[in-house]
């Protein structure tokens, strides 16, 4: 890879200071970033490194119920923590493997939101609101499709706020050589609804899958999504699955979700 | 050059080195440090697994700025200190648990990891945990019996692999 200039600030505002310089580059746990400088991919004349910013490290429990979560934790600091509900734990604990766990961060997962990603199936689903420098922004108007989110050059994700649904389940059709989702669903049961989301499948990156939310509101059972139509244009064939077989497995892994959530 | 400092194995050690310098090859080039191999580069394969302040990582995708004044265990230091091999190592060699012997180092620190936190893993545990290791020789078997052996469990009943 090309050589760049390294920096690890200590506070969030040295990091905003130094992301001010020209093709500076956010380095969070480094576990795709890295892999991507290697192939030249990405070449940024600066790093910054946020792994020395303690303030964007840890989980805490609010009171009203909700959970935030430090952008900069680590997969498995979610996974072992025991505040953190059941869904969530499930696909952190399924991240990669256990050395990718130990580096790569929620923040970094969220910021660079590959289509076959864990973590924004799970904020889209709960209705998660991304926390950065600058705003707060809810995870419905964050993903913008594979690869974009509504982040700025130069914007830090501080933490994300979970609401905490009564029931929750992740899913993973798993790729065995990446680790990534071929398919993967997250649900999430509250008072008034439930939500499905998506991620894996669509040339889109995460989506909620709808039709499913209005059949398991009304009836949270496995057998309420069995006859939904699931359209196939617009999901990603490549040489793991194709779209047809994708489509496939949204409703299967949406009825394990909803078998192990209760 | 930025300057590097930290700990490996006990000793501390610093250099001056690029900023894109991995930390798998400050530890194997500037240190001679060889054990930790590197199989993929691509963070897929495990042999440059190592420890950072207590954590498994994959040290080809970390820089080495990134351990600055960091504690790092290497192969290397996983020998008892009159220089026999540890419980993990030996029960490698006892049960065939290396075949070329590329993925071992990896594989040995990934194990250690996980001897840490769970002390009786089971046969499905050590399998998890090794699924950021590759051995190409495909000796998975062995190397699963070896660790329960670390772990001080039966394996009379486990077929020889």
């Amino acid at each position: 890879m090309y050589n760049f200039e390294f920096k690890q600030p200590k506070t969030i505002s040295e990091a905003l200071a130094a992301l001010k310089s020209d093709e500076a580059q956010i380095l969070a746990g480094g576990q795709t970033l890295i892999p991507t400088m290697k192939q030249r991919l990405a070449s940024p004349s600066s790093l910054v490194s946020l792994s020395a910013i303690s303030e964007i490290k840890g989980i805490c429990k609010n009171d009203d119920g909700s959970i935030s979560i430090g952008g900069g934790t680590t997969h498995t600091d979610v996974a072992t923590n025991s505040n953190i509900f059941p869904g969530l734990v499930t696909l952190a604990e399924n991240i990669g493997d256990a050395a990718v766990r130990n580096r790569g961060t929620i923040g970094g997962s969220l910021a660079n939101n590959d289509p076959a990603a864990c973590y924004p199936a799970a904020a889209l689903s709960t209705g998660a609101t991304i926390i950065t420098n600058a705003r707060e922004i809810s995870a419905h108007d964050f993903f913008l499709g594979m690869f974009e989110t509504a982040l700025d050059e130069g914007e830090i994700i501080l933490s994300v706020r979970f609401p905490l649904p009564l029931l929750s389940a992740y899913q993973k059709f798993i790729q065995p050589a990446s680790r990534f989702a071929i398919v993967g669903v997250f649900l999430s049961k509250f008072d008034d609804e439930t939500r499905v989301a998506v991620t894996g499948a669509s040339e889109g990156g995460v989506y909620r899958w709808n039709e499913a939310e209005v059949a398991l509101t009304e009836d949270f059972s496995e057998g309420s999504i069995t006859d939904l139509a699931i359209d196939h244009e617009g999901m990603i064939t490549d040489i793991h699955a194709s779209k047809e077989y994708r489509a496939h497995l949204i409703r299967v892994m949406t009825k394990r979700a909803v078998r192990m959530a209760c | 050059m930025p300057d590097v400092k930290m700990t490996v194995n006990g000793q501390e050690v610093s250099g001056s080195i690029e900023s894109r310098t991995l930390l798998v090859d400050f530890i194997r080039y500037d240190l001679n440090l060889t054990g930790t191999h590197v199989g993929c580069d691509t963070g897929q394969c495990g042999a440059c697994s190592i420890h950072v302040d207590g954590k498994l990582v994959k040290s080809c995708t970390m820089f080495a700025l990134e351990a600055n004044n960091c504690a790092v265990s290497t192969i290397e230091g996983q020998a008892n200190d009159d220089g026999s091999l540890n419980k993990i190592q030996k029960a490698f060699k006892e049960n065939h648990g290396l075949q070329c012997g590329f993925c071992t180092p990896g594989m040995v620190m990934a194990a250690a990891d996980l001897l840490k936190t769970n002390s009786k893993p089971t046969e499905l545990e050590i399998r998890e945990h090794l699924e950021g290791n590759i051995c190409r020789c495909t000796g998975y078997h062995n190397i699963v019996k070896a660790i329960l052996a670390a772990s001080g469990q039966d394996i009379s009943r486990i077929p020889v692999g």
